[in-house]
């Protein structure tokens, strides 16, 4: 996975709230058997709107996406955050976001930034003319003004964001405490965790 | 004395593999379903880096969400092709990863398919004290049963693939009590929805909900089911709802359900992880079961809950500005208009199925009401759709099926069906749907499809009018 560091450019002040998975990738386009190309169908409702804000001169192509609390919420299609990366969305703000979505972000390489809704406002009028710049190391959000906004992560997402490092290797460096695990559990639990085939 | 705990807390210590100083642990899966929408990229990751499936004897895989309802065998009994070639793609992938993997594979036409979350339960896969999770959020369902489930992304399911675990932190805990008799007429369904219409569509965000209260403990377990089911529309990942002895006489005998003096063991466990007197919950929140009417959502979110009795509100009279402005769109997009009463709503389409309500006692509250009726003249399309081969047996063996045909429904074959437009069941541009389902979120039914959530017998209450209509005036 490509390391993450700072994020810096232009950024969509879409700003809506309860944004579902639904919206950012509907259903028709879940039967890909592939990751690759999905941002054609991200905010497909929307886009069919003529001047949207996602194909819109000013703001297409946009790496930042600012948007409103419980960003990400229903389904648990791992596609949404498959969409936003490809349409080059490598950030999104918002007051709060769903418990997959975001680990479904954080598992591609999208960071996801909690603000508050104070600077979800300051930070949708700063979109509509200037660049925003996401620094994760330093885990702060500015703009060309005196803007300065401080976010919490968690540190081993961080660690891993910034490292590009893959989840599944890390777990699997704890392969004999699972296996151990399975032992010790599977002898009192038969019928739970059977004598591994 | 040890530290009171709560079931999720039990739960949870019970699986912990090993823990970071940060909290977050590596989380033993005991149990793993798997479909054909969120796993073809997890195969795929997998086969790139050269991986195997650390427990397939842990893992079954059933195909769902594309399959069409329509007949899935000629008269010969030959398989009959799915016309859309990406869904033929889709199952494809499934039905030739899962031998490749050496997973349990339940297929398209074998009797036991179904909706993975009405599968799992059924055939005892699903049990309490377990960790269950799939790569669907609606895996809060097999909660019902008093197990720690779900959902994951497709990256997840790769993880747990490879590792059988997953790297978590703890949630924050909430109880949900409702308290009290629900009244007549009133259904789980109903308890869910007005519990999503208390807490909102983000309300249990970062927690694990566990349902309490004798309106609970009085639900079946198919009623169980579908409270759990809808934990993640407010928010929750997991909705748990302790076991009891409704539950293991419910699982006992199911063909993956523990036997002998496993049985007795595993049930002598299970009581063990009850919520403990005096444990504390991060959060509470009491309802009064007494409080509860039929159900029905007018707007986007499930959060857009009103009693069958109420009117299509004023987006006005929401304090929050955003909801103002969300509301306003949900009613353009809904076709409604402020002070409607909801019971003059005109349906086109009627919806009977979904991992939420297509389980045998879901039939028989519909059928209850559909028994000597038919369906209204401005109703084009009413469909029921079993939630797997085993509840259609069960319904075909106690004539359910005559009666929904003989109303005018159709009969179809299981998945998950109009719930989301994924296969043929959709519901047209700009018509309303009654729909059985867990989400009314735009474009959900199919693109410009407006959706009504409601309960089984709601919804063949609609069937029968035509309209949206509360299901107390027709019981007698």
């Amino acid at each position: 996975m490509t390391p993450v560091h700072t994020i810096h450019g232009k950024a969509y002040p879409f700003g809506q709230k309860n944004v579902d998975t639904d919206i950012i990738i509907p259903a028709h386009w879940l039967k890909t058997i592939s990751r690759e190309g999905l941002g054609r169908g991200a905010f497909e409702a929307l886009r069919n709107e003529p001047g949207n804000l996602f194909d819109s001169d000013k703001y297409a192509g946009s790496p930042i996406l600012i948007a409103g609390d419980n960003f990400g919420c229903g389904s648990s299609r791992e596609h949404a955050a498959w969409a936003l990366g490809d349409m080059g969305i490598k950030a999104v703000i918002a007051p709060s976001f769903s418990d997959i979505f975001s680990g479904n972000a954080f598992k591609n390489g999208l960071l996801t930034v909690v603000l508050p809704q104070e600077a979800i406002d300051r930070l949708m009028e700063v979109a509509k003319s200037d660049p925003i710049h996401v620094d994760l190391e330093n885990q702060v959000v500015t703009t060309p003004f005196q803007d300065r906004y401080t976010f919490e992560i968690d540190p081993f997402r961080k660690h891993c964001l910034m490292n590009g490092l893959d989840e599944i290797g890390l777990t699997l460096s704890s392969a004999d405490a699972i296996s151990a695990y399975e032992a010790e559990v599977g002898a009192e639990k038969p019928w739970l965790i059977p004598a591994s085939a | 004395m040890a530290q009171p705990r709560t079931l999720y807390e039990k739960i949870w210590d019970a699986h912990v593999v090993s823990s970071r100083d940060d909290g977050t642990a590596i989380l033993f899966i005991d149990r793993h379903l798997v479909h054909e929408v969120t796993s073809p990229q997890a195969f795929e990751g997998l086969r790139a880096a050269g991986r195997t499936v650390r427990r397939p004897d842990l893992t079954l895989a059933v195909p769902d969400h594309n399959l069409p309802t329509t007949p899935r065998k000629d008269a010969n009994g030959n398989r009959l092709p799915i016309a859309d070639p990406e869904s033929a793609q889709q199952l494809a992938a499934l039905e030739a990863n899962a031998p490749a993997f050496g997973i349990r594979y339940i297929g398209a036409t074998d009797r036991e398919q179904g909706i993975v979350h009405v599968v799992g339960p059924e055939q005892g896969f699903s049990l309490p004290g377990t960790t269950i999770v799939c790569g669907d959020s609606h895996t809060a369902c097999h909660g019902g049963l008093g197990a720690l489930a779900f959902g994951i992304g497709t990256s997840e399911v790769e993880h747990v693939l490879a590792t059988q675990t997953l790297q978590l932190k703890r949630s924050k805990t909430m109880e949900v009590r409702v308290d009290g008799t629900i009244g007549p007429g009133v259904t789980a369904k109903d308890i869910v929805l007005h519990i999503t219409g208390v807490l909102g569509a983000a309300g249990g965000t970062g927690y694990v909900i566990e349902y309490t209260g004798d309106a609970i403990r009085a639900l079946s377990i198919e009623g169980r089911l579908t409270v759990s089911n809808m934990a993640i529309e407010h928010g929750a990942r997991a909705g748990l709802i302790a076991a009891d002895d409704k539950t293991f006489d419910w699982i006992k005998g199911r063909p993956y359900a523990p036997k002998g003096a496993d049985w007795d063991a595993a049930v002598a466990w299970w009581r063990s992880l009850a919520t403990d007197p005096g444990a504390a919950y991060d959060k509470v929140v009491v309802i009064d079961a007494a409080d509860i009417a039929p159900s029905v959502t007018w707007g986007t979110s499930p959060e857009d809950v009103l009693p069958i009795t109420g009117v299509v509100p004023d987006p006005a009279s929401f304090a929050d500005p955003s909801k103002q402005e969300a509301a306003a769109k949900s009613l353009a997009y809904m076709g409604l208009t402020p002070g409607t009463a909801m019971t003059e709503v005109e349906v086109q389409n009627i919806f009977i199925g979904s991992c939420t309500n297509s389980r045998i006692e879901d039939l028989r509250a519909a059928a209850a009401v559909l028994k000597g009726r038919k369906k209204a003249a401005n109703v084009k399309w009413a469909i029921v759709v079993p939630g797997s081969g085993l509840v259609k047996a069960q319904a075909e063996a106690e004539d359910l099926d005559r009666i929904f045909i003989d109303a005018g429904l159709e009969w179809r074959e299981p998945g998950c069906s109009a719930c989301l437009g994924m296969n043929p069941d959709k519901v047209p541009a700009g018509e309303r749907c009654a729909s059985t389902s867990n989400r009314n979120f735009v474009g959900r039914q199919g693109p410009g499809a407006r959706t009504h959530l409601v309960s089984p017998a709601m919804a063949a209450a609609a069937a029968v009018t035509g309209r949206l209509t509360d299901v107390r005036e027709m019981m007698t």
